[in-house]
């Protein structure tokens, strides 16, 4: 519960308080360091399995805690309700097959749809954080009335229809999963739970039923969320059993101890129907553009005072590269190690990132300038990513580092097309790679548009945002695939 | 917008908050405050009846009695967001209605309007209001605001002129104003009045009768208020307004170099027999959302007299003085003024030198002279200019505004810059947005560098930001 709450604070927090005492705990999730390469953490998992069992399902995994809790208010309502159901081996290893398939071609994202902590990621990150934001705003509000700036209020918006729908998707199944049948998930589809529970068969502490004791009450397994324990014949399946101790609990003759045993093979399971999951979350492959098309803004001389002119929204530039966040290396780094838990996105304070719409990079961080640039002074995306997509940067490195370079449009430009001198986008490059020159050469003192030395240009966007040109920035930001240092 | 100005004129009026008197005391409440009136002399202040009778000035023209308090129709009150009443930044008429009788009711005779004030709508909230009341029991003066270059032209500035006769719904203009002369220059004057023969036909209209007095306001160039001055045995100016309060008395140049002492306006007004019209009195509310220590000293002084109440007193002190021009949006605004001029009690000689010396003190806020007029909006791109200024000239007198991260509450005074920035003015129309088109700065009148300002904010947050301070 512990992990549980913390975890979810990550995803909610956007002041980075919370990655900076909590990081870790994204980190040690298993398919992150797995990605990540974190041989480390990766060891200590394994070790803590053969050692206690799948502990980390029941203790460290966010939506195996959901499930739980799902679960437990089921059972509020019903006593006794799950009951012993022989494993499903062929639909467990196939779905691992299909994911570890679909991870060696490349299509992490579309794996990332089975993998738990990146689906709890993206529920946590999708469904509770704009609840938290708003709950945060309405404190913000108070605050504000009482001349205090403990709390400040952050920008809530949907920064991926897909994501939003997959996100609640999934959390439907989950929830009707768990609710009828306590850890299907973890014991079917979940590609965690099958590898992890192919090692705690071997587990050296495990519950064991003392069949002398036993008088295959079938209390036990009634409540066994896993659906593991065969009562009737005194065997556990350890393949699935995720060590939540409620059948010891529950187990009125004291037959169930937390103990090494000697070595038992764990019963075969039958070929049975395999029970459907709903893959409908697959289906969401649309991409929705909602374009609102406002009154151009002209600038008009003004007669009267006071006002506020309108301001149009940017609208996003096509980038024929997308721009992937600092510390992905690469967009092929990024789109092989990213499991789209939105933990990156989520904590981005300055609404850079959002979930890509293309196929290939689907619900993968994507880098874009319409709210906010890439500011200098922060690394938060690249320091909070457990999965080792994007890798921790300084923000000496980052002041340095390629991730794409910006592109003048003449048409948008406003010195041209208002007659009026700008040059916001010089003022506020970072790295001074932009310049203003005379738009007619043989005329020093013509109006200004800039020029960009893209050697110099690090990519973050400062120029796209802050331009007055709108809904389409007169200069904007075209990605690289590799990045580079300048 | 309307809740921030809100926000930022209670600060103004410090003593109201911490007397506790609520943000919106209505009318009725006041009336039904009168026993606690009596419990302390500190409440005399915020509540009550006005105690005197107000005091007046006469015309020596036409000998009309004019009340030393005149209503500043610039800052009108707008409606609140989901008012059921109009758009959101809409005229409150029913306001403007209540505090126009209240003022009337109190002796406040002189109202001051323009067609360019509250977006172009003013002159109308004002006439609907005034109108409900006989012609004689108010003076109205407004201006021929032809500050656009293409209403120079004199059919654009007579349809101007004619304008205001239909919004304001009278026939004859007590006191008509050229606007701002000064900005912009001699040219500009040349351009709006003499070269279109808009000055001769005004002279023409003031013989005719329908306008009563002509006078102008003044900003900016010296050299525009010498030579309407040097024209006055032709012209014959019947009233000129004026900035003047404590600080711009001697050091308007401190404030802003393109400004020119107070003492030396209303003396030469004064040698020439012309009544000045005081404006900014407060300074766009400086003088009243001033440091917390000068609100210590003046409350020392007087206890029961508003931090805002001696500048007022300041302006309406000198015997040429016509009437004190005051914006207020809010009944409480109103009520002080009305205790401040019912009746005026002049300043004493160690009165004038103890604002002097708090004049002294003020300058050491290095804060920018924006009054918040809004002359220079909308911004064509977007930009909150007064809402920034007046956001950074809010934390430089509350010490937030540091000078390096080394400074003690460097860290507060950061949270509260940031913060307090994000809450008063949206991020798109933030300082890092102003492009420096530099289309602003020709309004102001007070000549403010708006986008080397804005700029300098930007880096500022930028340092804040960044921690680079």
């Amino acid at each position: 519960m512990l992990f549980f709450t913390l975890i979810t604070w990550l995803f909610l927090d956007f002041t980075g308080t919370a990655h900076a005492w909590f990081g870790w705990l994204a980190k040690i999730q298993f398919l992150p360091a797995v990605l990540a390469l974190n041989v480390g953490v990766v060891l200590v998992l394994v070790a803590l399995t053969l050692l206690f069992g799948r502990v980390y399902c029941s203790v460290i995994c966010p939506l195996g805690v959901l499930q739980d809790l799902f679960s437990r208010v089921a059972g509020r309502r019903k006593k006794n309700r799950f009951r012993y159901t022989p494993a499903l081996p062929v639909l467990r290893y196939g779905m691992l097959l299909v994911f570890v398939g679909l991870l060696v071609a490349g299509f992490t994202a579309v794996a990332a749809l089975l993998a738990p902590y990146s689906a709890y990621g993206r529920i946590a990150a999708n469904l509770l954080a704009p609840l938290y934001r708003w709950g945060n705003n309405g404190l913000a509000l108070l605050a504000e009335g009482i001349d205090s700036y403990a709390v400040y209020s952050v920008d809530v918006w949907l920064k991926s229809l897909p994501v939003f729908i997959v996100a609640v998707v999934t959390l439907a199944v989950i929830a009707t999963l768990a609710w009828r049948g306590g850890r299907t998930y973890c014991n079917t589809v979940c590609p965690v739970g099958t590898v992890l529970g192919v090692l705690s068969r071997y587990a050296w502490f495990r519950p064991v039923i003392d069949a002398t004791k036993c008088n295959a009450c079938g209390l036990c397994a009634r409540n066994c969320k896993a659906s593991c324990i065969d009562a009737v014949n005194h065997r556990i399946d350890y393949s699935r059993c995720v060590v939540c101790m409620n059948c010891m609990d529950k187990c009125r003759r004291g037959a169930l101890s937390y103990a090494h045993a000697s070595r038992k093979k764990a019963v075969p399971g039958t070929d049975e129907v395999p029970e459907q999951v709903d893959k409908g979350r697959r289906s969401f492959l649309t991409a929705t553009a909602v374009l609102t098309a406002t009154a151009a803004l002209k600038a008009q001389e003004k007669k009267v005072d006071g006002g506020l002119a309108v301001i149009e929204d940017k609208k996003i530039p096509e980038r024929a590269t997308p721009i992937a966040p600092p510390g992905a290396g690469s967009a092929r780094h990024l789109a092989q190690h990213c499991t789209a838990c939105q933990l990156c996105v989520s904590a981005c304070p300055n609404d850079v990132l959002h979930p890509s719409a293309r196929l290939s990079t689907w619900m993968q961080p994507e880098m874009s300038y319409e709210r906010g640039y890439c500011r200098s002074e922060c690394t938060r995306c690249s320091n909070v990513c457990p999965t080792g997509a994007l890798r921790p940067l300084t923000v000496a490195d980052k002041s340095a580092l390629q991730i794409g370079h910006a592109v003048w449009i003449r048409k948008n430009c406003v010195p041209l097309t208002d007659g009026v001198a700008c040059g916001n986008c010089a003022r506020h490059c970072p790295t001074g790679a932009i310049q203003m020159v005379p738009s007619d050469p043989n005329r020093p003192d013509s109006v200004k548009i800039p020029v960009v030395n893209t050697e110099r240009c690090i990519g973050c966007g400062a120029c796209e945002h802050l331009c007055p040109a709108r809904p389409f920035s007169a200069i904007y930001v075209e990605g690289h695939e590799v990045h580079r240092t300048v | 917008m309307e809740k921030k100005q809100h926000k930022t004129e209670m600060g103004r009026r410090d003593f109201l908050k911490k007397l506790g008197a609520g943000a919106a005391v209505s009318a009725m409440a006041l009336y039904g405050c009168k026993e606690k009136a009596s419990d302390s002399s500190a409440n005399r202040v915020t509540t009550g009846e006005i105690p005197g009778k107000m005091t007046y000035r006469t015309n020596p023209k036409t000998g009309e009695k004019v009340s030393v308090l005149g209503y500043g129709c610039m800052r009108l009150p707008v409606l609140e967001e989901g008012s059921s009443a109009g758009r959101e930044g809409d005229i409150d008429q029913e306001t403007v209605n209540k505090l126009t009788d209240y003022a009337l009711a109190h002796g406040v005779n002189y109202f001051d309007t323009s067609p360019a004030y509250c977006k172009g709508f003013s002159e109308r909230a004002m006439g609907i209001a005034l109108s409900r009341h006989p012609r004689s029991s108010y003076y109205i003066a407004t201006k021929l605001s032809n500050f656009a270059p293409d209403t120079w032209s004199r059919e654009a500035s007579m349809a101007m002129y004619r304008n205001s006769f239909r919004e304001l719904k009278v026939d004859y203009i007590d006191y008509l104003l050229l606007h701002a002369v000064g900005m912009g220059g001699m040219e500009a004057l040349e351009g709006r009045y003499i070269k279109n023969g808009m000055l001769d036909f005004l002279l023409e209209e003031r013989k005719a009768g329908r306008i009563r007095n002509l006078g102008f306001s003044y900003h900016g160039d010296i050299r525009v208020f010498d030579y309407l001055l040097s024209r006055h045995d032709e012209i014959q100016w019947d009233f000129v307004q004026i900035q003047l309060n404590y600080v711009d008395w001697k050091h308007a140049k401190e404030v802003n170099p393109r400004n020119t002492d107070a003492e030396y306006l209303y003396g030469e007004l004064h040698k020439r027999g012309i009544p000045a019209v005081i404006m900014e009195p407060l300074l766009g509310g400086r003088l009243s959302n001033v440091p917390n220590h000068i609100v210590a000293r003046l409350k020392q002084n007087r206890p029961d007299d508003s931090v805002a109440s001696w500048a007022f007193r300041f302006a309406g002190s000198p015997e040429g003085v016509l009437t004190v021009l005051s914006g207020m949006t809010y009944m409480e605004h109103l009520q002080d003024n009305l205790r401040t001029y019912s009746p005026l009690v002049p300043l004493t000689e160690a009165d004038k030198e103890f604002l002097e010396d708090t004049a002294q003190l003020m300058l050491k806020f290095p804060t920018i002279p924006c009054n918040d007029c809004k002359y220079c909006m909308p911004c064509p791109y977007g930009i909150d200019i007064p809402s920034i200024l007046v956001h950074y000239n809010r934390c430089v007198n509350d010490g937030n505004v540091p000078k390096s991260s080394q400074e003690e509450h460097y860290r507060q005074a950061r949270r509260a810059f940031l913060v307090g920035y994000d809450r008063s003015v949206p991020r798109l129309r933030q300082a890092n947005h102003c492009i420096g088109c530099n289309q602003c700065s020709s309004h102001c009148p007070q000549n403010i560098n708006i986008p080397a300002e804005l700029q300098r904010i930007d880096r500022f947050v930028e340092q804040l930001k960044q921690g680079t301070l």
